[in-house]
């Protein structure tokens, strides 16, 4: 759909009627998935069809697309980034010290309220920024770099709360998970811009060419004079970014921090959409609709089944499935 | 003398980092031995040594898996399934109990050989799906809650007991270390899996069984997490299917810090042992800290200690792997 690679030159009728199936459900498998399963809940799900269950999906699914767009492009570079769902708990951790007067006494709510929306996502893109430096400077696996803000990072969010729940009201600042533009959630609109965004950036400039590039093959990047490193960084600093905006996004919307919550398990669900979306994860692909769908397929999949009386942790063996079977198919159809 | 010191001398950046980790291992004991009284106490190493034997077990069925050039992420999802396994059988026997929770590992691990080896999927990948599917596993099979274990069979015996005045899990994962080593240093699969590790195409060309050893090593793996769950369960008197999150990350570091490179083709198994007992004792440390008076760090500061330990260790070897 919108895989940006060079294509291997492929002579005419060479394909095999087989791995064409394959091509074929590797290019169109989360779509047809994702349309199965509406196609699935209208028939046997009571009330499938109403605006509520849409604003439900909606807002389940917004946080992890929001992650798993920044874990795309990170993965397009050959890399993972395992911080994300730690650097969400520590902007969700920052946000409401802010607006609540922990750092600086508030005088005025609105500049607080700004300041609770920007300085958290700037920190949580400086630890991303962080990770980049590991990755480039000291030539570190991403894996690896990546977990020790993983590991420390939730226990930064801790320390800087001792642990304890934040509870707070504030219309304000709440208003990129409750609010709504014109009639839509504001989490929705901002999960849909995001999306748009990483996707117009992957398709029409330089920067999202040159992530590809690396990606593909960094050796040869390096060569035809792409600054790698700096691209690297770049997408760092971007996935540090949308797991702080995510982080916010799940605080206002429980109107409640837990810096022991906030985030947990996040880097899986998130890699978990790029896999399932289409996207392998050894780099030179940015399939950024395709982790949207993989998101929603995951979400849609846990929703039929609770809907339909099956426990959550049922859910979790067949998104098992489901992860295998997706990734297995991509690597089937990419053999050819 | 000279051959004595041979097993010691220092022939790669590998070996320096190891030599590393025991150096620090050893300084951290003797700080805390001089700063705090009861810090060599047969209570602290005791309970020290009970608590910390199921990720030191973890630690080294990822050490393999690592050196195969692998990931394991499953191994705590596996380790809360089979505590949970575990416990369901504890009523019939003991014995029961230990076996249900080691197969239920076993199981999982032959899974993720499967599909590591069969289905040609990342290791990365294939066992963060085994992972999703022993958690749900587990929480199915304990309705989501946790599950008591019988104290009527002797099953706790397992985790809370000792066997010459030494806790029985320490004699298991010092037992699983010696195989480890065994397998590792002196048998040839050992040397077959540093091959694998190497390079799996010249691994294979050269005749090895990658497949088989492969997979053999991701059963090791599963069994150990199994084991680790049933050492759980024992231990707390429960199944706990939600227990074990994060552990795959801590074990990872633990084999990180103990010098074995993520690249695979090499490491050592004392060394990622030596890696686990520095890890776990940062936290051991900050509880005496604490006890001391003179600051007061919540328990929060572990995990920020634990990550800054281990963003000194691959800022080091990175280091030495850049000499080279």
């Amino acid at each position: 759909m919108t895989t940006i690679e060079t294509p291997a030159p492929q002579p005419a009728g060479a394909l095999s009627s087989g791995s064409r199936l394959f091509t074929l459900a590797s290019r169109y498998g989360t779509f047809v998935a994702f349309l199965a399963l509406i196609a699935v809940n209208i028939a046997i799900t009571p009330n499938f069809l109403s605006w509520q269950t849409l604003n439900v999906n909606l807002t389940q699914v917004a946080t992890i697309v929001i992650v798993a767009t920044g874990m795309t492009l990170v993965i397009a570079t050959g890399g993972i980034d395992l911080s994300v769902g730690s650097l969400m708990a520590i902007a969700g951790a920052l946000a409401p010290m802010i607006f609540m007067g922990q750092f600086w006494p508030v005088e005025n709510m609105a500049v607080a309220v700004t300041l609770a929306l920007i300085i958290p996502v700037v920190v949580a893109s400086l630890f991303g920024l962080f990770n980049g430096l590991l990755v480039t400077r000291f030539s570190i696996q991403p894996i690896i770099a990546t977990l020790v803000l993983f590991i420390a990072g939730r226990g930064i969010a801790q320390v800087m709360t001792n642990g304890n729940l934040q509870v707070f009201k504030n219309e304000g600042f709440q208003f990129i998970a409750m609010g709504r533009i014109a009639g839509v959630p504001a989490q929705v609109v901002l999960m849909v811009l995001i999306a748009a965004l990483a996707f117009a950036m992957i398709r029409y400039t330089v920067i999202g060419r040159q992530i590809i590039a690396v990606g593909g093959n960094e050796k040869a990047a390096r060569l035809t004079g792409i600054p790698v490193k700096r691209v690297k960084l770049f997408v760092y600093m971007v996935s540090g970014a949308l797991a702080g905006i995510a982080g916010l996004v799940v605080v206002a919307r429980n109107s409640a921090s837990d810096a022991n919550l906030v985030g947990l398990g996040m880097e899986l669900d998130a890699i978990a959409a790029v896999a399932v979306g289409g996207t392998l994860l050894t780099g030179g692909r940015a399939n950024i609709v395709g982790t949207v769908l993989g998101a929603f397929v995951i979400q849609l999949v846990r929703y039929t089944l609770l809907a339909n009386g099956v426990p959550d942790a049922a859910a979790l063996i067949v998104k098992a499935g489901l992860i295998v079977l997706a990734v297995f198919i991509q690597q089937r159809a990419d053999r050819h | 003398m000279q051959t004595i010191l041979r097993p010691f001398a220092i022939k790669s950046s590998g070996d320096l980092a190891r030599l590393g980790v025991m150096l620090a291992l050893a300084g951290l004991i003797l700080f805390g031995a001089l700063r705090y009284d009861n810090f060599l106490s047969s209570f602290n190493i005791l309970s020290f040594l009970r608590y910390n034997s199921m990720f030191a077990l973890i630690a080294l069925g990822m050490a393999f898996v690592i050196i195969t050039g692998g990931i394991d992420l499953s191994v705590g999802g596996t380790a809360a399934m089979a505590s949970v396994v575990a416990a369901l059988f504890s009523p019939y026997h003991w014995a029961a109990g230990l076996l249900g929770g080691m197969v239920a590992g076993l199981a999982v691990g032959a899974l993720n050989g499967f599909i590591i080896t069969k289905m040609r999927i990342q290791p990365f990948i294939a066992t963060l799906a085994t992972m999703l599917a022993a958690y749900g596993t587990g929480l199915l099979l304990a309705d989501n809650q946790s599950v008591s274990v019988s104290y009527d069979t002797g099953f706790t015996v397992i985790g809370q007991d000792d066997f010459l005045g030494f806790p029985i899990p320490a004699w298991i994962a010092l037992a699983a270390y010696v195989l480890g080593w065994l397998v590792l240093e002196k048998l040839p699969v050992g040397r077959h899996i540093l091959a694998i590790g190497d390079g799996e195409a010249t691994a294979g060309l050269m005749g090895l069984k990658v497949e088989r050893t492969l997979a053999a090593v991701y059963l090791a793996s599963g069994t150990l997490a199994g084991l680790a769950g049933v050492i759980l369960a024992s231990q707390f008197g429960a199944g706990q299917p939600t227990e074990g999150v994060g552990w795959e990350l801590f074990a990872i570091a633990s084999v990180v810090v103990g010098g074995t490179l993520l690249t695979g083709g090499s490491g050592s198994v004392g060394a990622t042992l030596a890696g686990a007992l520095l890890l776990a004792m940062v936290f051991n440390i900050l509880n005496f800290e604490n006890g001391l008076g003179w600051i007061s760090l919540s328990a929060y500061w572990q995990s920020v200690i634990r990550g800054a330990f281990l963003l000194v260790v691959v800022v080091l070897q990175a280091k030495l792997m850049a000499r080279r």
